[in-house]
């Protein structure tokens, strides 16, 4: 690779041809301010905030955007720079709300940090903010606009990453906005609620809605017996919410705080995505059998569901009619558990700990209702269990280890593989294979569906017959894959999509700030858990098999499909 | 008036705009049969030696761009005019888009054949709707000629021009906001690189030219670049369109060879200052002008000489204001157009803007302090020095150098005093 | 059968969404109020097959458009400095009393909207007005009150 040399601050150093401003100055340990700037996404140099000095240009110059060239001799620090970024900072500061202390970013605002660094005390020019009503009427997200900084992260999230284009620039000077159609309620615009907007956003802006004080009631509640389930992706990224190391495993840890938290009973979310593999494998094969609609589509994604329904509703039958693992969970705790527990379902409030926002509406939806009662009372984000845990004063890192209660505590690696992308269809591989051919498999490790390209193929040969699966994750890819579909050249049989980015390990709930970087080590951590696990197929799983002897008889059973399965609803231009 | 020539202005008013007819046989399209018979290096060549440079405001030699249009080997190529005419007190694309746009196509159809281009767009603003239907009609009699669509000339050779009109917005002025607006975008500037003539309309290598650029060629290619060159001194080829306006006699656009000083312009073309008057100060280039007394006006109008005063040419507007002007409420009409026309993409043009009018409405309103010259200060040197694109960088040039000759006048009015009677000082009284 | 106003409009631009600029002034010329419903960019959303808050943006970006109601003749006042220096000021002020409205809002008739508006390269007859496509410049109180007159005998 062609190398160049530069001078930065008067230190020389070697950086590949290409290398901008900003890296290379990593190199020499100065780290330039950014705000637009996200290592994932495309260089947008519009908040100004990271302006250098290169000699012999006419101009100050973005380190974000402009890339080296051999003898360049920049200032990162020179008394220009540092001027034009103060004004920069202070002009974003006038017009920005000062309420800090009761911000839902307090300690984690990019924007704050910086002010910190800058060691600002007074902003000079007038506060020009104008205070708009806040968008909290759905239960997944909250938009406070008052804050936006128009870096465009966001943007880009929604309209390049999902292609969902559901905020969007809108006028222009200072009324230059990032907002819906007509500034509509996000319920009423496009949005399907994943949270990739809130995960990119450097101040309080657009966050998920806090559904912490319902928990607190509950449990509060010496009436109420709260159980409480966690998805396969928590337990990979919880820990850097307080100071681990990317993708760290914490499920110990984790039970062990929810049961401080005084939750009656900390479950497992992978006994029901083993349960899943059991029912959406069983309708797959119905499907091959009986020339039913293929190929199939997992549905276990709540903002998954949301685009396909809102964009594609003509696809729709191609989803299998599994609810997500979450809701299987929460219609079981409120029958066969409350029955097995002698508790009144009334009694009985279900909290779900999940890497999504989509999962706070999905909760809400009329269809999750089979129990009688919703079955998933609140749903919770990593984020918001982070900040219970804190709030608690609980000292997460000298918890010691604990594990989840029965029934719902026992699982397979293949209900903990559900939280990365192609989890699903891996696990669902392991368990078709063996039950329509009655053979061991050999090699469990479907490596080619793991990892983070967006558009994943494998070829299984069951029985003689060559399965071709495919495996989606960002709504980006999936839109490709379902207008394959569509135009009738797609010669998959079983499809997984998962939303977000790399997966629920990416999901719109995981820790702000998230990276493909944090992706990846998160996805690593979660085949650990895997390959950790003594029993690593979904038909393995003792409690399963328990399940269906004594309450659902059989896969795809009349009370499995009023339990463990739903219908969708064309919301297309509604 | 002998300073005045009329080289690319000639047939203005002297032909109907749409009719080929007229202009086939004032000598139009004289050029366009000469360049079918040169090589397109040959052409650059020509262009090269009139010393041309982009008229737009940016000013950079048309020959070059040509030149770096021609070596880039990608496929399509896009021709595009620029005719957004935005600047206040620009209207001389008015005039040859309105009174001969057919010497504009001609101009553009050369360069589609220097780059072997199929599609050209003239982007005109959308407050000029007659002038776009003028232009239209042009453009249907040209193809209906022969002079352009396809197989023009009976040769080979095809090229369409469609017109594409603006709504309102100065940035699109801005190469890239322009084409962003020719895809049917809001026209917020890209970033840079990659650069139009890489990656323009449709991410295709683009050539972007000015409509008095491009008006241009066809003396060029007719006469020769000497000739053109010739008319104007060794730095700054050919002839400038200027317009003026204000409070001077003679309004109008005017052709003027390079090298004629400003006072020439203001006082002998322009006819000087109406009504007895005096002269207080000039802008050239439109509102992101430099602003400057009346000694700075035996400048020549040269990109060279007005360059060592630290002024542009920009789009060759003369503005003129008299003595019955004030300068705080001229900055603060500066200011408010610049608020109202950023795009709001970059902090220090959506926010700058919006503060620098706060602090010239604070002297118009005598509440006023020391203090808020540098307040002002430090927002000019980061848009100048930091904004996203030239608009944001521009928009505080009327200030800085407004700044720079008439500062007493900002300080009269923290003494609650305006020379010129326009000032309401209310904040003053109510203190 | 005939379309919709916007699919007729569409079809003019073979349904491409890169003539959206133009497809948004013609609507607005259709609306006969100088303005472009709600329902009309919901539909070129859905017909162009392209996010609604991508049309918005490009709605609410250019100055020319308006998404109210406005008068059937929007007269917009140059506010941009060569029409400042020929006290362009005075015309606004003298279009507030001969209408009895203030600039930004439209006669209880509905006829006539005030705006100010930037410069339109109508210089050389500073101070300029314009009323739709019609521009009017060298303009003093008289000359207005006659201009104002006329459309209004127009409109009988």
């Amino acid at each position: 690779m062609k190398t160049v040399n530069i001078l930065i601050d008067h230190i020389n150093v070697n950086v590949p041809e290409g290398t901008t401003i900003l890296e290379a100055a990593k190199k020499v340990g100065v780290s330039i301010p950014t705000l637009c700037y996200h290592p994932d996404q495309k260089v947008k140099a519009n908040c100004r905030i990271c302006l250098v000095e290169v000699k012999g240009s006419k101009g100050l110059n973005t380190a974000c955007s402009t890339t080296v060239w051999d003898g360049m001799e920049i200032l990162t620090n020179s008394k220009m720079a540092r001027d034009a970024r103060k004004t920069v900072l202070e002009l974003i500061l006038a017009n920005h709300p000062q309420d800090c202390l009761s911000c839902i970013r307090n300690g984690s605002c990019e924007l704050q940090k910086l002010t910190n660094e800058f060691g600002l005390n007074k902003i000079s020019f007038d506060n020009v903010v104008e205070r708009k009503a806040k968008d909290n009427t759905n239960p997944s997200i909250v938009r406070d606009s008052s804050k936006c900084i128009k870096c465009n992260r966001c943007v880009e999230a929604c309209n390049e990453v999902q292609t969902v284009g559901a905020i969007y620039n809108s006028h222009r000077s200072y009324e230059y906005n990032i907002t819906t159609a007509f500034d509509m309620p996000l319920e009423e615009s496009t949005c399907i609620y994943c949270g990739q907007c809130s995960l990119v956003c450097p101040v309080g802006a657009i966050y998920e809605k806090s559904d912490i004080d319902k928990v607190w009631a509950a449990l509060d509640n010496p009436d109420m017996h709260v159980v409480v389930q966690t998805a396969p992706a928590v337990r990979v990224s919880l820990g850097e919410e307080f100071g681990d190391g990317r993708g760290g495993i914490v499920t110990g840890k984790m039970v062990a705080a929810l049961s401080r938290l005084g939750f009656n009973k900390v479950f497992d979310t992978d006994f029901t995505a083993d349960l899943t593999i059991l029912e959406e494998g069983t309708e797959f094969i119905g499907r091959v059998q009986n020339g039913g609609t293929l190929p199939m589509i997992t549905s276990c994604s709540p903002g998954w569901i949301n685009f396909i329904e809102k964009f594609y509703p003509e696809c729709l039958p191609h989803l299998s009619s599994c609810k997500s693992p979450q809701q299987m969970f929460g219609a079981l705790a409120k029958t066969y558990y409350a029955e097995k527990a002698g508790i009144s379902p009334d009694k009985i409030f279900v909290v779900s700990i999940m890497p999504c926002t989509a999962k706070k509406y999905e909760c809400t939806r009329e269809e999750m209702r089979s129990s009688g009662y919703q079955d998933v009372d609140v749903v919770l984000t990593t984020r918001e269990l982070a900040r219970m845990i804190k709030q608690a004063g609980i000292s997460f890192d000298s918890l010691e280890e604990e594990e989840y209660d029965d029934p719902f505590g026992i699982t397979t690696g293949a209900g903990a593989i559900f939280g990365a992308t192609g989890g699903v269809m891996e696990a669902a591989l392991r368990t078709v294979y063996e039950v329509l051919t009655k053979e061991t498999l050999q090699n469990i490790d479907f490596v080619a569906v793991r990892g983070l390209t967006g558009i994943k193929e494998a070829t299984v040969n069951i029985n003689g017959m060559d399965v071709k699966v495919a495996v989606a994750n960002g709504i980006k890819n999936a839109r490709l894959v379902l207008e394959k579909i569509k135009s009738g050249e797609c010669d998959y049989k079983f499809i997984e999509v998962m939303c977000c980015p790399g997966g629920c390990i990416g999901g719109g709930g995981q820790p702000v700030g998230t990276t493909n970087k944090d992706r990846e080590c998160r996805i690593c951590s979660t085949y650990e858990v895997d390959k950790s696990m003594p029993l690593r197929k979904s038909h393995e799983s003792p409690a399963v098999k328990a399940i269906y002897e004594e309450y659902l008889e059989k896969p795809n059973s009349h009370k499995s499909h009023h339990l463990l399965h739903t219908h969708y609803v064309d919301r297309k231009n509604k | 008036m002998a300073k005045m020539v009329r080289l690319i202005s000639k047939y203005c008013g002297n032909v109907r705009p749409d009719s080929v007819e007229d202009y086939v046989k004032a000598g139009g399209y004289a050029a366009l049969k000469k360049a079918m018979g040169m090589g397109p290096l040959d052409i650059i060549e020509e262009v090269k030696k009139s010393k041309l440079m982009g008229r737009g405001g940016a000013a950079y030699p048309t020959g070059i761009k040509w030149e770096q249009a021609y070596s880039i080997t990608k496929n399509p190529k896009y021709i595009v005019c620029n005719g957004d005419e935005g600047e206040p007190g620009t209207y001389k694309d008015r005039l040859m888009l309105g009174q001969n746009p057919l010497q504009l196509i001609e101009g553009m159809t050369i360069a589609a054949r220097v780059l072997d281009a199929r599609e050209g767009y003239i982007y005109i603003r959308g407050e000029y709707k007659a002038i776009q239907e003028t232009v239209k009609k042009a453009i249907e009699n040209a193809v209906k000629a022969g002079y352009l669509g396809d197989n023009i000339l009976g040769t080979q050779f095809s090229f369409h021009l469609e017109v594409v009109s603006g709504a309102g917005a100065y940035v699109c002025g801005e190469n890239t906001a322009l084409v962003e607006s020719i895809e049917g975008k809001a026209g917020r500037p890209r970033i840079k690189p990659p650069f139009i003539k890489n990656a323009g309309l449709y991410l295709k290598p683009t050539l972007l030219n000015n409509v008095e650029t491009f008006s241009c060629i066809p003396y060029i290619i007719d006469n020769g670049g000497d000739n053109f060159a010739s008319y104007g001194n060794e730095h700054s080829g050919g002839t400038k369109l200027v317009s003026l306006s204000g409070n001077v006699e003679n309004r109008d656009v005017y052709e003027v060879p390079f090298g004629i000083t400003l006072r020439e312009l203001v006082y002998e073309i322009g006819g000087g200052i109406p009504e007895g008057r005096t002269l207080k100060m000039v802008q050239l280039g439109g509102s992101s002008g430099a602003c400057f007394p009346e000694a700075v006006l035996d400048t020549q109008l040269c990109y060279k000489d007005l360059k060592s005063k630290g002024i542009s040419l920009g789009s060759g507007a003369v503005l003129v204001l008299d003595d019955s002007n004030c300068i705080v409420d001229f900055v603060k009409c500066i200011m408010e157009f610049f608020v109202h026309e950023s795009c709001g993409k970059c902090t220090p043009c959506r926010e700058g803007n919006r503060h620098i009018l706060m602090l010239v409405e604070k002297f118009a309103d005598g509440t006023a302090t020391k203090a808020d010259f540098e307040k002002m200060k430090r927002i000019c040197d980061t848009m100048k020095y930091g904004a996203f694109c030239g608009l944001g960088q521009t928009a505080t040039t009327a200030l800085i150098t407004c700044l720079k000759y008439f500062k007493e006048e900002f300080e009269e009015h923290i003494e609650g005093k305006c020379r010129a009677g326009v000032c309401s000082l209310n904040g003053k009284e109510a203190k | 059968m005939k379309g919709t106003v916007v699919s007729e409009v569409l079809t003019k631009y073979d349904n491409s969404k890169d003539r959206l600029v133009q497809i948004l002034l013609d609507l607005q010329e259709e609306s006969g109020q100088n303005y472009i419903p709600r329902e009309w960019l919901e539909e070129v959303s859905q017909k162009l097959d392209t996010p609604l808050t991508k049309v918005y943006d490009v709605a609410t970006f250019y100055a020319m458009y308006n998404l109210d109601p406005k008068g059937r003749y929007v007269i917009e006042v140059c506010k941009s400095a060569p029409c400042r220096s020929r006290k362009a000021e005075t015309l606004a002020q003298s279009l507030e009393k001969l209408l009895s409205i203030k600039m930004g809002e439209t006669t209880a008739d509905g006829l006539f909207t005030l705006q100010h508006t930037s410069c339109f390269g109508a210089c050389d007859i500073s101070p300029a007005i314009k009323i739709g496509e019609k521009v009017y410049g060298n303009l003093n109180e008289d000359k207005l009150a006659e201009i104002i007159r006329a459309y209004r005998e127009g409109q009988k």
